[in-house]
């Protein structure tokens, strides 16, 4: 079977700046990563500023190359893949519609963009290509000729959305697409990204920290804390049963429009994470509400049973 | 009306920002908050929630001008009250924390000078005593080793702390309001919990009237016990958070609550309910419901004065239809 995206124990480090003051130790931001997605899955990824996420999604955008471990993309290594070719693979959505969109550039400009730079589209083919995609996400012909500015942030998040599906690609990177939208706006937004999924077979890899907004488009969920993915399985079932301390810890923290529930007590207690100096044993264990003795001293398991995957102390004794 | 809101610590009657003359921010706000509650102003991007808070401190810009039937603090006049006498307020007896801690706190000064400074300012206080009222603020709002904190700068502290930071400087002078501008928007999801269920026991234990404003019906649903819904420059609906959640009236607070995803409740890939359209600006002697360009239930007379209705309780809302309107329309 050959799954859209393949991630094989993938490191990603980064050194940090170098300078007359600090010389710190380099920040692991991914670290040892495995899964596959299949063809037409939404793998939502949600964790806490800090856990590697999007740096995750650079690697597979091929934007970064990552320390060591593969990437296949399609069944194909990303390592020395042409440019135009990855491009025609795999696009991203970003978090921000204001900053993602270059202000001095038509709208049609900006989203025929992609099919210029393959280089062998013939101009006429560019024209219709944009302006049926464009249509497709909502944005009238008379707006193609505006300029970023004069669009609301919905409406620019709709024009990075063509400017991603213009040409055709299999996999969409969908770094918190709706963070900066207004929740009627996030709405319509996550409304789009599910009918062009449906019609055009797309699989996507969808990162945000609004574990709400991921149960309701993912198929499938990993939980990322600093830089390993430490629980991941079909969103129903992770949704229903969370089996890792620290996605309990995040599922509780989502704040349902219930008035007779209060501010819930997610257990955590002070100690952030840092990316720079990863404790020992399980990394999880400082802020643990369950950790017990020998979390500070064994790093737990990659514990895959019944299609999901838990890295916790606990699973493995039980 | 509740006995509470008789005497409340915060009355604004009629708020009216108009941006240069191009832009009426805000049109017609009335609200009052009381002693130990929790008021939430809720509502999207540039529905005026922000610089409403703002024109009750006097904080606004150059070229923004607010007028108000009146706008009472403790029975005292805020309109009529000089610069001088305002700046003495603020901090004091007011007190705001901001949506993000690193911009409202000064980098190049340590945590503890910060705090110090407005207890030395307001209550003329030593050196001595503000600092050890800072530290004990920082225990108090969950910071441990709060000796070791007061020498450290913003930038050595995560967001949380930050805030915590933010909430502990608010409370230096014992304030009767706090009025709390998105204070954990920009926080992870586990430390917004923290954070707000921190501010929700200090409101509690200090008896502050609270005054949060949020774009997030999740925190209003957990954390207020009144709440008024805004949309372009008005109180569109306003009443505890049992009845407008119980019984969402206005179209504008029906829509918002259908395009929030809900673990359990919407199901998967089904589409959201949504809003179309997008927010209006709405430009001087604009007349009528804000929201009409983009109400499934829109109708002629929307271009006229919309009246506030009662829904029973101290519910209301400003809409021309019926509050048994839905059961109607479901019929």
């Amino acid at each position: 079977m050959t799954y859209a995206i393949e991630v094989r124990n993938v490191y990603r480090e980064f050194k940090p700046p170098g300078g007359i003051v600090r010389s710190g130790r380099p920040v692991r931001a991914v670290d040892g990563v495995t899964f596959s997605l299949p063809a037409g899955d939404v793998l939502g990824v949600v964790g806490e500023s800090g856990c590697g996420k999007s740096t995750l999604a650079r690697l597979i955008m091929g934007l970064l190359p990552p320390t060591s471990g593969e990437i296949l993309v399609d069944g194909r290594s990303l390592t020395g893949m042409d440019r135009r070719e990855r491009a025609r693979l795999i696009q991203p959505v970003f978090q921000d519609p204001f900053s993602s969109l270059n202000p001095r550039h038509r709208i049609r400009d900006i989203v025929g963009l992609p099919l210029a730079s393959q280089g062998d589209i013939p101009k006429a083919r560019q024209v219709d290509r944009v302006m049926e995609m464009l249509a497709r996400v909502g944005i009238s012909s008379e707006m193609a000729e505006r300029m970023p500015g004069q669009l609301s942030g919905g409406q620019r998040q709709r024009v990075a959305i063509a400017r991603a599906l213009v040409l055709h690609p299999r996999i969409v990177v969908c770094d918190e697409p709706t963070s900066a939208l207004d929740v009627s706006v996030q709405a319509q937004i996550l409304n789009l990204l599910t009918e062009l999924r449906r019609e055009l077979g797309l699989t996507y890899l969808f990162i945000s920290h609004n574990l709400a907004v991921v149960e309701h488009i993912a198929t499938e969920v990993a939980v990322m804390y600093l830089g390993r993915i430490v629980e991941q399985a079909p969103a129903q079932d992770l949704f229903r049963t969370p089996a890792h301390p620290y996605t309990k810890a995040l599922l509780s923290s989502v704040l349902t429009p219930d008035p007779a529930l209060g501010i819930p007590d997610v257990g955590l207690g002070d100690a952030y994470p840092d990316p720079t100096n990863v404790p020992p044993g399980c990394r999880f264990h400082p802020r643990c509400p369950s950790a017990f003795a020998e979390c500070a001293a064994t790093m737990p398991d990659n514990i895959r049973k019944d299609g999901r995957l838990v890295e916790c102390l606990l699973a493995t004794t039980s | 009306m509740t006995a509470s809101l008789q005497d409340p610590v915060l009355s604004v009657a009629n708020l009216r920002v108009s941006i240069g003359g191009r832009m009426e921010a805000v049109r017609g706000m009335s609200l009052a908050v009381a002693r130990g509650e929790t008021h939430c102003m809720v509502g999207e991007s540039g529905c005026g929630k922000s610089i409403s808070a703002l024109s009750v401190m006097n904080l606004l810009p150059r070229g923004i001008i607010r007028t108000a039937d009146h706008i009472r603090f403790q029975g005292q006049d805020l309109l009529a009250m000089s610069e001088r006498q305002m700046s003495r307020l603020r901090g004091d007896k007011i007190s705001m924390i901001f949506q993000e801690p690193m911009t409202s706190l000064n980098p190049a000064y340590t945590i503890g000078s910060q705090m110090s400074e407005v207890l030395e300012r307001h209550r003329r206080a030593t050196r001595r005593q503000a600092m050890d009222r800072a530290a004990e603020l920082l225990a108090r709002v969950g910071i441990t080793a709060p000796g070791m904190r007061l020498g450290q700068y913003p930038h050595q502290l995560s967001g949380g702390l930050r805030q915590r930071v933010m909430i502990a400087m608010a409370l230096m002078c014992d304030p009767e309001l706090l009025i709390a501008d998105e204070p954990t928007t920009a926080l992870d999801v586990t430390v917004q919990a923290q954070i707000l269920r921190l501010l929700q026991k200090l409101q509690q234990e200090l008896g502050l009237a609270l005054l949060l404003i949020t774009h997030d019906l999740g925190v209003v649903a957990r954390m207020a016990h009144r709440v008024s819904v805004m949309y372009a420059g008005e109180v569109v609906e306003t009443g505890t958070v049992a009845d407008v959640f119980a019984a969402p009236t206005h179209p504008y607070t029906r829509g918002l609550l259908d395009c929030i995803p809900v673990p359990g409740k919407t199901q998967t890939g089904e589409p959201l309910g949504n809003i179309p359209g997008v927010v209006p600006r709405i430009p001087p002697g604009f007349a009528g419901c804000g929201f009409r360009d983009r109400c499934m239930s829109a109708a002629p007379e929307c271009a006229q004065a919309v009246p506030l209705r009662d829904a029973g309780g101290d519910h209301s809302y400003l809409c021309r239809l019926p509050p048994d309107w839905t059961r109607v329309s479901a019929a």
